[in-house]
């Protein structure tokens, strides 16, 4: 991960970034006057935990977006390097072209094979127009598909790791049919025979997150979001103005608190203090045992129970009023 | 003007007033070329003339021509000169259908509620309840059992008045609960969807109608019974990522605007005009992802065509 002077700072990540500038000029000052500065030093770092423990503390909704989309955050490839080993990128959808917003292929995770699959953002400008800002196109769909099938077909556990701004919204990919290749995705997910276990690692934005998001366990990092629209374009809509994304996203109830409040997702996985981007092994390390677990949970059932139950429980989202029978009668 | 109005999918899906191109007539329209004065000196009190009713002569958003109601209504709302299909609700299309529009309404009785407490320009619950009050709908879905030619078939129609006929969880519980029925009576099964996409009022539990609505889908596949999609202008969004585009049959009245993202959305990622027709059931059907169109007169026979087919 990226050290200061490299590290980058959101607006309310800014005390942090003062606190490292006075570490630095005191370490310029110890060189050139050779006195022993290393416990003001040492100071300042503890400060600097501090701050990012009383950011933790206080993030409001926008904020945890912000954090979702950190420049800094760790990335699916990172996640899967840091917790796996023998990863075989298998690539292309057979059929049009290989979509580099989805990345996917087999590894080791905790001593078995799993398929992991997810959206991949790029950490630069020039990777960012390649993995097309993590954004999908109907092919990257369906090699996700394809991928899925073929850990069907050998029965391997899947992870998903879900980290997407949307779909991508342009020409070809409605000429290729992006909705028929995420309700497709849908469909065949809740079927599959083998446990599905899903992580939104980042920005879970609607049906491009679902895309890939249908499991026996819905997991949620502590500084994600996930909802059906972004807040930049629920404000936009709802509001007739940009301006509104804070509010958007008050009322959203996007965050893995509220997700987990509602009984949408079904565990929230915490992060290093501060969010992933401050040590991406120990972000790593944490989501590693909480996937191992979740497998181990859901590998001894049959596989149609599993089938059964994932209907089951994504057939009781919802609320809504009920009328009694009489009662509309009556009226 | 058809084109340019129906742009901005998104906005159908506020909740605020839509143009309802059955009820409103079109206000802007020159209606002094309506008639030829042939003799001079009306005379007439302006006090003394007749008001026209509201929703008496109806233009045609494509072509302007120009009919009364009654015509229209017993074209089925299809333009008699160009063929352009007006957007028209559930009450509409059960009656296009269902022979003598004989139907029984199945779980007419689940409303949407505010359980988010979900405030943009209005209270979500002030919406609800202005629009139950203005179309008398409970929600964007109904569903109906009726016979097709004598053939029983469960259709779930979407109804573009309510907040654009947008996905929320009683669409989602009306829709598997209309499949719980097909499976437990073995009937075939048709969604007629009309809708902008998801209920953003609804945040992630309308987006949780996408596997919920699939997954029964999965299970009336098991049942081997039919599903027909009949997609009509215009179908966004959550429906297209999921049951809209999941038919044994997907098929589409001809003309209807069908995607997932909005055109409008699409043009300001892509920063370049959209080529004629995108989007248009005569573009997915050239995609190949339509089995095929079907014109609104044609409708119920073919669709009781269908229902033989699958029997027999």
């Amino acid at each position: 991960m990226p050290q200061y002077p490299n590290r980058q700072f959101l607006d309310f990540e800014q005390p942090i970034k003062v606190l490292f500038e006075e570490i630095e000029k005191l370490k310029q000052t110890a060189e050139k006057s050779k006195i022993d500065l290393s416990d003001s030093i040492v100071k300042l770092e503890n400060a600097i935990i501090e701050k990012r423990r009383e950011i933790t503390i206080s993030l409001t909704p926008w904020q945890r977006v912000q954090l979702s989309r950190h420049p800094d955050r760790p990335y699916t490839l990172k996640y899967i390097n840091n917790m796996c080993t023998n990863f075989v990128e298998l690539h292309g959808d057979r059929n049009i072209k290989d979509d580099k917003a989805i990345v996917g292929g087999f590894a080791q995770l905790g001593g078995e094979t799993v398929m992991i699959i997810g959206q991949q953002k790029g950490a630069n400008t020039k990777l960012r127009q390649i993995r097309n800002f993590g954004m999908a196109n109907p092919e990257g769909y369906r090699k996700a598909l394809r991928l899925m099938k073929l850990a069907e077909k050998f029965n391997k556990p899947i992870v998903t790791l879900v980290d997407t701004p949307g779909a991508y919204p342009g020409l070809e990919a409605e000429e290729r049919g992006q909705g028929e290749a995420i309700a497709r995705n849908i469909y065949e997910m809740i079927r599959l025979k083998v446990p599905v276990i899903v992580v939104i690692i980042g920005e879970g934005a609607s049906g491009g997150a679902l895309g890939i998001g249908v499991g026996d366990k819905v997991l949620m990092m502590e500084n994600t979001w996930y909802t059906v629209i972004s807040p930049e374009s629920c404000s936009s809509i709802l509001w007739r103005s940009w301006d509104k994304k804070e509010e958007a996203a008050k009322q959203l109830k996007l965050t893995a608190d509220d997700m987990k409040g509602f009984g949408l997702v079904d565990e929230i996985v915490p992060e290093p203090l501060g969010g992933a981007h401050w040590d991406y092994d120990e972000a790593a390390n944490i989501l590693k045992d909480y996937i191992i677990n979740s497998i181990a949970e859901f590998k001894s059932s049959d596989h149609q129970t599993r089938i059964n139950n994932r209907i089951e429980k994504f057939g009781k989202m919802g609320f809504w009023e009920e009328m009694l029978t009489e009662e509309t009668e009556t009226k | 003007m058809k084109k340019e109005s129906s742009e901005d999918i998104e906005y159908n899906l506020t909740g605020s007033e839509t143009d309802h191109p059955i009820s409103a007539t079109d206000a802007t329209a020159p209606k002094s070329k309506w008639y030829k004065r042939i003799r001079k000196g009306i005379t007439t009190d302006t006090a003394d003339k007749k008001e026209t009713p509201e929703g008496l002569w109806n233009k045609c958003p494509d072509c302007n021509f120009i009919t009364t109601t009654q015509d229209l209504k017993e074209n089925l709302f299809v333009c008699p000169k160009c063929n352009y299909h007006h957007r028209i609700g559930s009450d509409e299309y059960f009656e296009t259908l269902f022979d003598n529009n004989e139907y029984e309404e199945l779980c007419d009785n689940i409303r949407s509620i505010d359980f988010l407490h979900f405030t943009d320009l209005k209270p979500y619950q002030k919406r609800l309840d202005e629009i139950h009050a203005k179309t008398d709908l409970k929600d964007s879905m109904r569903i109906g059992v009726g016979k097709v030619n004598d053939e029983l078939l469960v259709v779930a129609c979407m109804d573009f008045q309510f907040i654009g006929g947008s996905l929320g969880s009683v669409m989602g519980e009306k829709f598997c609960r209309a499949i719980d029925y097909c499976i437990e009576h073995k009937l075939p099964f048709m969604c007629i969807s009309k809708s902008g996409g998801a209920r953003m009022m609804e945040s992630a539990f309308s987006l949780m109608q996408l596997p919920k609505t699939s997954g029964k889908l999965s299970q009336l596949s098991d049942a081997q019974l039919p599903y027909i999609s009949l997609l009509t202008d215009p179908t966004f969004g959550g429906i297209s990522a999921s049951f809209g585009m999941l038919g044994d049959l997907n098929i589409a009245e001809p003309g209807a605007l069908i995607g997932f993202a909005g055109p409008r959305v699409i043009k300001e990622t892509i920063k370049r005009d959209l080529p004629e027709g995108f989007q248009t059931s005569e573009f997915l059907l050239e995609h190949g992802f339509l089995d095929f169109i079907i014109d609104r007169k044609l409708l119920k026979d073919k669709i009781h065509q269908l229902i033989l087919l699958f029997k027999g």
